[in-house]
């Protein structure tokens, strides 16, 4: 096909249309580029981080070079032992030992005065090397720290993500279990779904109701009820969530009402936060609205003669509603389903304040990795962990359910 | 009963007679939504089995109201309706086991086009092998019978159109109620539904009550016309009764047109009256909602039923100037000055003996007396 004048439609059709994707593009410009440096370039830092091991191969080159010959079963040669000692007294004097000993103290403990140690004493060393490092500290003679140091000196690593799922490498350099009292973190993946799963049933459950009478009200009174569903939106969080506090703690409102009115002992009042029940509560009191709001724009969609004609077909109320008024909300529950599913998930704050110990997720253990134990290669691990769990369920719920039927407003 | 269709008035007595009640009754029927103000006033109504009665009124009339009633979606704030004798106030709008039709067809958008028509049979837990069976045919009945498996979404207005007639009769109702069910349809297509709705009507001898602000809808398919205005039947007549006898001049200027020339009344006797007109003038007219000298009255008058150059017996004869003139294919609507009144429109065939008028030109119209109404001011 040629325009009149002999041009190809499709190359005139670019040319024209070319100012108007300019234009389209130049106004989604500064958004896209905000979110390309706020947030998928972080996002990717974190992800590399979580493989990214550049500490020992900086700080101990020759050593590692010298272990690539090593085949791993004797102790290394006398050239590994002097290479690891000119290393360490390299790193001392650049003051890089520390980091390498954090860096191995994940790997196994007493790592850091294992390495500390050996780099003090350094200088003094004379050959033969390997029998003066094995009196300074005798675990230099086993073979699995060697084993450690051959492993992890790559410049990437999976260690990270092994402890992420509550695994560890044994003597033999394999993959195992870890101790059952060392396992915490697959746990905690389950107890965040867990608590994920049952926060978004009880918004479902509170929320729909309100949805409904919402919709089916006129518009007046609709609108002021509005405002009271969109009133946890405004006020701030730690507000809320210590007000929680306040009304569930032992010596709170609702226990010393129950107390009050002799439901309870004085003695047998109930623990209602500083737990999961804490962290259900609280949670789903602020994630409500994001139930509420896609629920109410589906229902306010549905006419109400939908209602009728099942009504006057021969369907009781129960029938019509289940048959005919649940189906058409559903692209409603999808969309309120996975907004609330997906922020608790990752949600740290409320579980911090009011979750104690079984009320804990799993973002508080990253952010302890953060800002505690610095391990930033752990937490990065667990956080990557977390974000392909949820692009798997996303991915799962658009086959299931078909993304492109959910409403959001 | 439903292949022999008589009159109205004879299917009224036959029915009367074999039920000693009339198929659907309201007796007193009220109806507020704010208890200050009654959207339908006292209605009493009676409508016989395998009739087609149409509810016909501007918006706000309380026609929709009362198929709503009817229909059980809404409560009688006074009185009673009764559906083969029976009292229906307190009957759930799913046992009353009435068909309805929808104004925007209401077909479920998740459910195809067999499923919609399954539902009614499956939520009275009709056998599988028989739902199917009553789907095919009431959709063979809609000549839809290849779109069983297509979404309502998928179908064009008619279509869809078509099934929702066909949900309202696949559970044999006895009573099947419209409400505007042509609104969305364009004219051509609306027309050809009416004659399909009124065939179905013919061939299933079902009682219809039919919803519709649009009077042609109502004049082609109904056996009665109730006229509804301010929450009060004004006229309860057959589709020609209606048109040529129209008893005020609501019903008279709601149901086609007509020229509407307000007087007081002069002279009456039994067969007819003469009404003065501001201007002087004096007409003979057919009293039919007027009591005695002096009163306030509209003449009715239809626009068809004015003669250019009528015969010298003619009753009334004036001389008009011709205002204006448009030309509609058939007919040729004509806009004089008679009588002082410049709005009076003649409808003049388009036909030989009908000579050329020109605007501006002086001719003489007349009437008859019984063709003109003298109804209520």
């Amino acid at each position: 096909m040629v325009t009149a004048d002999g041009v190809p439609l499709k190359i005139a059709l670019a040319r024209a249309e070319r100012r108007r994707r300019l234009t389209a593009f130049l106004l989604v410009a500064p958004l896209l580029a905000f979110i390309v440096i706020t947030f998928i370039v972080p996002i990717g830092q974190m992800m590399w981080r979580s493989v990214d091991n550049p500490i020992v191969v900086a700080t101990l080159p020759q050593t590692i070079e010298a272990l690539g010959e090593w085949d791993g079963q004797d102790l290394p040669s006398e050239n590994v032992y002097a290479a690891l000692v000119s290393d360490l007294v390299a790193a001392q004097a650049n003051r890089t030992v520390g980091q390498l000993a954090i860096r191995m103290n994940y790997e196994f403990s007493g790592a850091r005065s294992l390495f500390a140690g050996l780099a003090r004493r350094g200088d003094d060393m004379q050959a033969p090397f390997r029998e003066a490092v094995i009196e300074e500290n005798d675990r230099w003679g086993d073979p699995a720290v060697w084993q450690i140091l051959q492993r992890e000196g790559r410049p990437y690593t999976a260690a990270y993500y092994v402890s992420a799922v509550d695994l560890r490498y044994n003597d033999q350099g394999e993959i195992e279990r870890q101790a059952p009292n060392q396992r915490i973190y697959v746990a905690l993946f389950l107890r965040t779904l867990a608590l994920s799963v049952a926060i978004t049933c009880t918004t479902l459950l509170l929320g729909y109701p309100i949805a409904f009478l919402l919709a089916s009200l006129p518009m007046r009174t609709s609108n002021l009820l509005m405002i009271f569903v969109l009133l946890p939106f405004w006020t701030s969080l730690l507000v809320r969530t210590t007000a929680w506090i306040v009304l569930l703690q032992q010596q709170g409102v609702i226990n010393d009402i129950l107390v009050w009115l002799g439901l309870i002992s004085n003695n047998g009042r109930v623990l209602m936060i500083h737990n999961a029940f804490g962290t259900i509560v609280a949670m789903t009191h602020i994630l409500l609205p994001f139930m509420v709001l896609p629920l109410y724009s589906v229902m306010k969609g549905i006419s109400p003669s939908y209602m009728r004609a099942a009504r006057s077909l021969g369907a009781n109320n129960w029938t019509a509603f289940w048959k005919v008024y649940m189906p058409l909300t559903v692209p409603g529950i999808g969309a309120g389903a996975i907004l609330v599913f997906i922020i608790s998930i990752g949600y740290y704050i409320t579980p911090a304040l009011v979750g104690g110990q079984s009320g804990q997720m799993i973002s508080n253990l990253i952010a302890f990795h953060m800002q505690n134990s610095l391990n930033w290669g752990l937490a990065a691990a667990l956080g990557t962990i977390l974000l392909v769990g949820v692009l798997i369920l996303y991915w799962t719920y658009s086959r299931i359910v078909g993304i492109d039927k959910v409403k959001l407003g | 009963m439903a292949g022999n269709r008589g009159t109205v008035q004879s299917m009224v007595s036959v029915s009367s007679a074999a039920d000693d009640q009339s198929f659907v009754r309201f007796h007193n029927v009220q109806k507020s939504y704010d208890g200050e103000t009654l959207v339908v006033k006292n209605l009493n109504l009676d409508i016989a089995r395998g009739e087609f009665l149409t509810m016909l009124g501007p918006s706000g009339s309380g026609k929709t109201t009362c198929l709503m009633m009817l229909a059980g979606f809404e409560n009688a704030t006074h009185g009673e309706i009764r559906l083969k004798g029976q009292r229906i106030d307190n009957v759930p709008p799913h046992k009353r086991d009435i068909g309805m039709v929808f104004q925007n067809y209401a077909l479920f958008p998740h459910m195809t086009v067999a499923e919609n028509l399954a539902f009614p049979l499956k939520v009275r837990s009709i056998a599988k092998a028989e739902i199917a069976e009553r789907v095919k045919k009431v959709l063979d009945m809609v000549k839809l019978g290849h779109l069983g498996n297509r979404m309502p979404a998928q179908l064009s207005g008619g279509q869809q159109q078509r099934v929702a007639v066909a949900r309202a009769l696949v559970f044999e109702p006895t009573l099947v109620l419209m409400d505007e069910p042509l609104g969305a349809l364009d004219k051509n297509l609306r027309e050809q539904m009416q004659y399909e709705i009124k065939h179905i009507h013919e061939g299933l001898g079902v009682t219809i009550v039919y919803v519709t602000h649009d009077q042609s809808e109502a004049l082609t398919m109904s056996n009665r016309i109730a006229v509804f205005e301010d929450g009060v039947i004004q006229q309860l007549a057959s589709p020609a009764d209606l048109y040529e006898r129209p008893q005020n001049a609501f019903v008279a200027s709601f149901i086609g047109e007509n020229n509407r020339l307000p007087g007081k009344v002069e002279s009456l006797n039994g067969k007819d009256c003469g009404v003065r007109l501001a201007d002087g003038s004096l007409i003979r007219a057919l009293p039919v909602n007027v009591s005695g000298q002096g009163d306030a009255t509209t003449l009715s008058l239809r626009p068809e039923r004015v003669r250019i150059n009528p015969d010298s017996g003619t009753d009334n004869t004036f001389e008009a100037k011709v205002e204006e003139l448009i030309y509609l294919g058939d007919h040729i609507r004509t806009r004089v000055n008679v009588c002082g009144n410049d709005e009076f429109i003649i409808k003049v065939p388009n036909s030989e003996q009908n000579g050329q008028l020109a605007a501006g030109e002086t001719v003489r119209v007349g009437w008859s007396a019984q063709d003109c109404r003298a109804l209520d001011a």
